[in-house]
């Protein structure tokens, strides 16, 4: 056991790009249903559209893409997820919120197994995905890309660091543009969706409207999370967007504590720490044939953080349905 | 309200609105008031094989405080639903202030400045008080996306808090300002919904028994804080089945059973209208009920 390596893979992983992958999904699930009450179960797939919308648009022609520069890219990012956001919510967002959970969850589902279909590999890139897009953001690196940075114990890649500066400065902007508008009446008319949608419309609000703008502005915080995922392995990949994502960002959302700025941002950070914690650790005690391969080899020993995902989720919900910083009285899961 | 300064003090009496006007309309079913606010006709609410809602032709005095009583599953609320546009019916239209309310979305109704109350408190629990009732202002400019991030709504958010605070007061409840709506008794959730509608500086007030749940001794401001309404120039109507409220601040008052309309008329005269006393008790307990309907429970 390398308990040195184990430490250094779970603080990296802690601020490492797929940490900003979950947190920018789970501030997107909080403005979903931390603030508005929506259930939204596809965020992966408001990921995948970030994603693929900068990946088919700017990989060069060779790789099948369209070969536009990388801003054009991130422009289509925007209106694909927006103009996805608009079709899952307009037929839905008038109904019971159970309705929106239905259609969002297969409508990700849906998108990753076109993103993936042998049919569209010219379009989509099929299994392998899309790639080589990415190249003019490493181009834009301050850092150097190959030098390896030391901090302490810690060394990160000048590429890698790159990613995170950009992920992290992300996660800024969407967490100052969360607070400023939950402190706002525009946040006021959300948490009272949240509380009873027949009070607000008897108040002269169109809870249609609001509910679209949350689920909008949640999905781009969603694609912003795809798109630095995307950008960190210069690659699109259907397998990143399935329902794993979703519920990962979730069980951060919901560990950091729902309703609160800084609860996606801390509960995505800890969760992917524990995560990678929980990898490394079974993975080094695999090797070191601390287990038994007759109980389960290293393989196996890889599925196990899955299942404590699913038990810390019960957990929580069931001892802290408020999470970290949350407070009880405003955020229960059974309201 | 500002709106209808002809029922204000100041401005020369109007003999077609308010209370005063009703003294000389027939006492019939259906009858045309002299300035009416919201005028219902041909009206029928079904749910499935039931008749919810059936109202010929009803018409609400402006300036006045109307009372829409009967018993249990007489279709009040399913009524107050429609007018509202919380539902929808089969047949009928109706209007508030000549504009036809057909298919308009409940919260442009509210908005033109016809509000409602439910008959079940829908107090936003996890918001505070001070917050619920800052939610039933109207216009307000950090209620926009883009106004919301430009930050310009800090004074008006201090003049809809004064004014918030100056409610809350008056419906003794600023001593829980800053607790969350939760923890109010199902009395106190009354009181803050009505003065949450009463933020929105409503023209109509349609209340659904206001005065369910709530201590005797509140209930006397309660009808005060009605009264004043009424004096202010708006018009109320309002669900209730507790008589002493109907008999002593309404104007006017609707009997429905069975999902019509079967009386209208002054309080006075309601009360001894045998068709109401059958409706409440199925058979004519007249002395119980001329004394002011005491019997209804």
């Amino acid at each position: 056991m390398d308990w040195g390596f184990i430490t250094t893979q779970t603080v990296s992983a802690i601020f490492g790009p797929l940490a900003v992958f979950y947190v920018l999904g789970a501030q997107g699930l909080n403005l979903h249903y931390g603030y508005t009450g929506l259930l939204n179960f596809g965020q992966a797939g408001f990921m995948a559209t970030g994603a693929y919308g900068m990946a088919i648009a700017s990989a060069p022609e060779s790789a099948g893409g369209f070969g536009f520069p990388l801003w054009v890219g991130l422009l289509v990012s925007v209106l694909a997820t927006v103009v996805f956001a608009l079709l899952l919510g307009i037929p839905t967002l008038r109904l019971r919120g159970d309705y929106l959970a239905i259609v969002t969850i297969a409508a990700s589902e849906i998108l990753r197994i076109v993103f993936r279909s042998e049919a569209l590999e010219d379009f989509s890139g099929g299994n392998s995905g899309m790639n080589g897009f990415a190249r003019s953001f490493y181009d834009a690196n301050p850092f150097s890309n190959g030098y390896r940075y030391q901090f302490g114990p810690f060394e990160y890649l000048g590429k890698d660091l790159w990613v995170m500066l950009v992920g992290w400065a992300l996660v800024v902007i969407a967490a100052v543009l969360t607070f400023l508008l939950m402190r706002s009446p525009w946040g006021r008319v959300l948490r009272s969706i949240r509380e009873n949608e027949d009070a607000v419309r008897s108040l002269g609000k169109n809870v249609f409207s609001y509910k679209m703008q949350s689920l909008v502005l949640g999905a781009l915080m969603g694609a912003a999370g795809g798109v630095v995922l995307a950008l960190y392995q210069n690659l699109a990949t259907p397998d990143d967007f399935g329902t794993k994502a979703t519920f990962i960002a979730y069980t951060a959302l919901i560990l950091g504590g729902a309703a609160r700025v800084g609860g996606p941002i801390v509960g995505g950070m800890i969760f992917y720490g524990f995560f990678t914690f929980m990898q490394v650790t079974a993975g080094q005690m695999a090797k070191a044939e601390l287990l038994p391969t007759s109980i389960m080899d290293d393989v196996q020993a890889g599925i196990v953080p899955f299942l404590l995902l699913g038990l810390v989720l019960m957990l929580l919900v069931v001892f802290r349905p408020q999470g970290i910083f949350g407070d009880r009285r405003e955020i229960e899961l059974d309201g | 309200m500002a709106e209808h300064a002809q029922a204000s003090p100041e401005a020369p009496p109007d003999t077609r609105s308010g209370p005063a006007a009703l003294a000389g309309v027939a006492r019939e079913i259906g009858v045309a008031k002299p300035d009416p606010v919201l005028v219902a006709d041909s009206m029928v609410r079904r749910f499935g094989g039931v008749t919810a809602v059936n109202v010929g032709h009803v018409e609400f005095q402006r300036g006045a405080i109307t009372a829409l009583i009967g018993p249990n599953g007489a279709g009040k609320t399913t009524f107050f639903n429609l007018l509202s546009c919380f539902d929808q019916p089969q047949e009928g239209t109706w209007s508030f202030n000549g504009q036809i309310l057909n298919g308009v979305a409940p919260y442009k109704v509210a908005r033109r400045g016809m509000v409602r109350t439910f008959q079940l408190t829908k107090a936003l629990t996890k918001l505070t008080v001070i917050e619920n009732m800052r939610l039933g202002a109207q216009g307000q400019r950090g209620e926009t996306f883009l106004g919301a991030l430009s930050s310009m709504w800090g004074s008006q958010e201090r003049e809809i808090t004064a004014r918030a605070d100056a409610l809350l007061e008056r419906f003794k409840l600023d001593h829980m300002r800053e607790e969350f709506a939760a923890s109010l008794s199902g009395g106190q959730r009354k009181l803050l919904e009505m003065a949450r509608a009463l933020m929105t500086d409503p023209e109509l007030l349609m209340l659904d028994e206001p005065m369910a749940g709530v201590n005797p001794a509140l209930k006397q401001s309660l009808l005060g804080h009605v009264k004043t309404l009424r004096d202010e120039g708006r018009s109320v109507i309002f669900v209730e089945h507790d008589m002493d409220m109907v008999f002593d601040i309404s104007d006017w008052v609707v009997v429905m059973a069975e999902g019509r309309i079967i009386a209208e008329g002054t309080p006075a005269e309601i009360g001894s209208n045998v068709a109401v006393i059958d409706a409440y008790l199925g058979t004519h307990h007249g002395a119980e009920l001329s004394g002011g309907l005491a019997g209804e429970s």
